[in-house]
């Protein structure tokens, strides 16, 4: 299957197979009007497997989240065809509005509009922390 | 504008420097009486604590200033589904420091977050209550004269107590802290705070089942209520209840410089006779709560003797 090279663009490369899906949600990449190409289960000599993320426009991509999803994955910025440089991703130290508190006696589950807060308590293992409950996050392992 | 929402809120100098205070509001307590005046102090208790509250406005009361607010959401605008945020902003207006106290964790940190005035937690849940350990380092610091090069022995329910892991905590600074975590295997230390805090520091401890055989090498006993209801099933409560009550027998175990403590309020894990026992130090510990108290509030109002 080919699917064309994009001229303006940013390519998300490297991502583990399966999780694209994800990144497209959490970036709110289903909101661009812009074409958006999701491909997965591509052959991957280094992963064996993964998936591409094209966007065919030069956006503001929230490294934050795509730290947090996985530091590994590639960010490619394209201009006029031609690759003109690569953002490398961490681990961020904080999380807004990403995840959730699953802890049903944290405040963030009954205030209005209470912004989602976590932070990294741990960078060997990518775990993270409810700002206000101390509640460990455990809906993502780190890949 | 500084606030107390968690004990690691302030630097080991900034705790040191508020129980040097609070040692001086002890000696001098004339000197204090007057320097709040015209400063007052809200406490919003969003869930009943007596022995909290009244610490807090008998501090205050100390201190020359005044108190208003509630004791239960009942009687607060939260009953008509107001949030934390705007009660605060609301109550910022009227007070110039704001104690609270709610059911659900991490309410203080929000309402700091909007807050005009300093917010001090008095307890949020069962996540955090800063002041009691204050309250704690304070007892320590009197009674032991140090906080380092000490053996304390924290019994009872280890897993679900914010005391202890808020003391556990605290202590981590300070040096040759041994710890005896004594508790039924159900309510042992979480792994993440035995990880995160007392592996990580290098706080050297040792975990029984068995009260006893800790007593004779302690320096400060810590007693903490265990709950049957935490227990899977009543045989093990009651094979292993005795173990946690502390009585005049087991007191002489300890150590005859030793000190017993507990966050009261007790139900019958210490025995009334113990309370003759001058090592017995859990009602100073309840005055020392009101000092510290007095302390922080002039430290977070920013006033002087």
């Amino acid at each position: 299957m080919n699917i064309d090279g994009i001229t303006q663009g940013i390519v998300l490369d490297h991502i583990a197979a399966g999780r694209s899906m994800e990144i497209y949600h959490l970036l709110h990449l289903d909101q661009l009007d812009c074409c958006v190409a999701i491909i997965k289960n591509v052959r991957s000599s280094k992963m064996g497997r993964k998936d591409i993320i094209k966007i065919d426009q030069n956006i503001e991509i929230n490294l934050d989240v795509l730290g947090y999803i996985d530091p590994n994955i590639t960010v490619n910025v394209i201009e006029n065809g031609t690759l003109v440089g690569k953002k490398k991703l961490t681990l961020p130290t904080s999380l807004t509005n990403v995840i959730s508190c699953s802890n049903p006696r944290c405040i963030t589950t009954t205030e209005q509009e209470c912004d989602q807060i976590f932070h990294l308590a741990d960078p060997e293992t990518g775990l993270y922390r409810c700002a206000y409950c101390d509640t460990a996050y455990k809906g993502h392992k780190k890949s | 504008m500084r606030h107390l929402i968690d004990i690691n809120d302030f630097t080991t100098e900034e705790i040191e420097q508020l129980l040097v205070q609070a040692e001086d509001i002890i000696a001098n307590r004339a000197a204090y009486s007057q320097v709040c005046r015209g400063k007052k102090l809200a406490t919003l208790f969003f869930e009943p604590s007596t022995r909290t509250r009244l610490s807090f406005e008998a501090a205050m009361y100390e201190l020359g200033g005044n108190v208003l607010g509630f004791s239960e959401a009942q009687s607060s605008s939260a009953s008509k589904g107001e949030s934390v945020s705007d009660t605060v902003r609301v109550v910022g207006c009227y007070a110039d420091i704001i104690a609270m106290r709610h059911p659900k964790e991490g309410a203080p940190l929000l309402a700091s977050k909007c807050s005009p005035v300093p917010i001090i937690n008095a307890g949020d849940g069962g996540h955090c209550h800063p002041t009691q350990t204050l309250t704690d380092l304070l007892t320590i610091r009197r009674e032991m004269g140090r906080l380092s090069d000490l053996t304390v022995g924290i019994c009872g329910d280890l897993k679900f107590g914010r005391t202890v892991h808020s003391l556990i905590s605290a202590l981590k600074v300070y040096s040759s802290i041994k710890l005896r975590l004594i508790a039924p295997e159900e309510l042992r230390l979480p792994g993440y705070i035995r990880k995160d805090v007392v592996e990580r520091n290098g706080m050297e401890y040792a975990e029984t089942d068995r009260l006893e055989d800790v007593m004779p090498e302690l320096d400060v006993l810590y007693m903490t209520r265990v709950q049957r209801e935490r227990f899977f099933n009543e045989e093990d409560y009651i094979r292993l209840k005795d173990s946690f009550i502390l009585d005049r027998k087991k007191m002489k175990l300890l150590p005859e410089k030793a000190i017993v403590m507990h966050p009261l309020p007790r139900v019958n894990e210490i025995s009334v006779k113990v309370d003759e026992d001058p090592r017995a130090s859990y009602f100073r510990q309840v005055e020392n709560g009101k000092f510290v108290r007095m302390a922080l509030i002039m430290k977070l109002l920013e006033v002087q003797k």
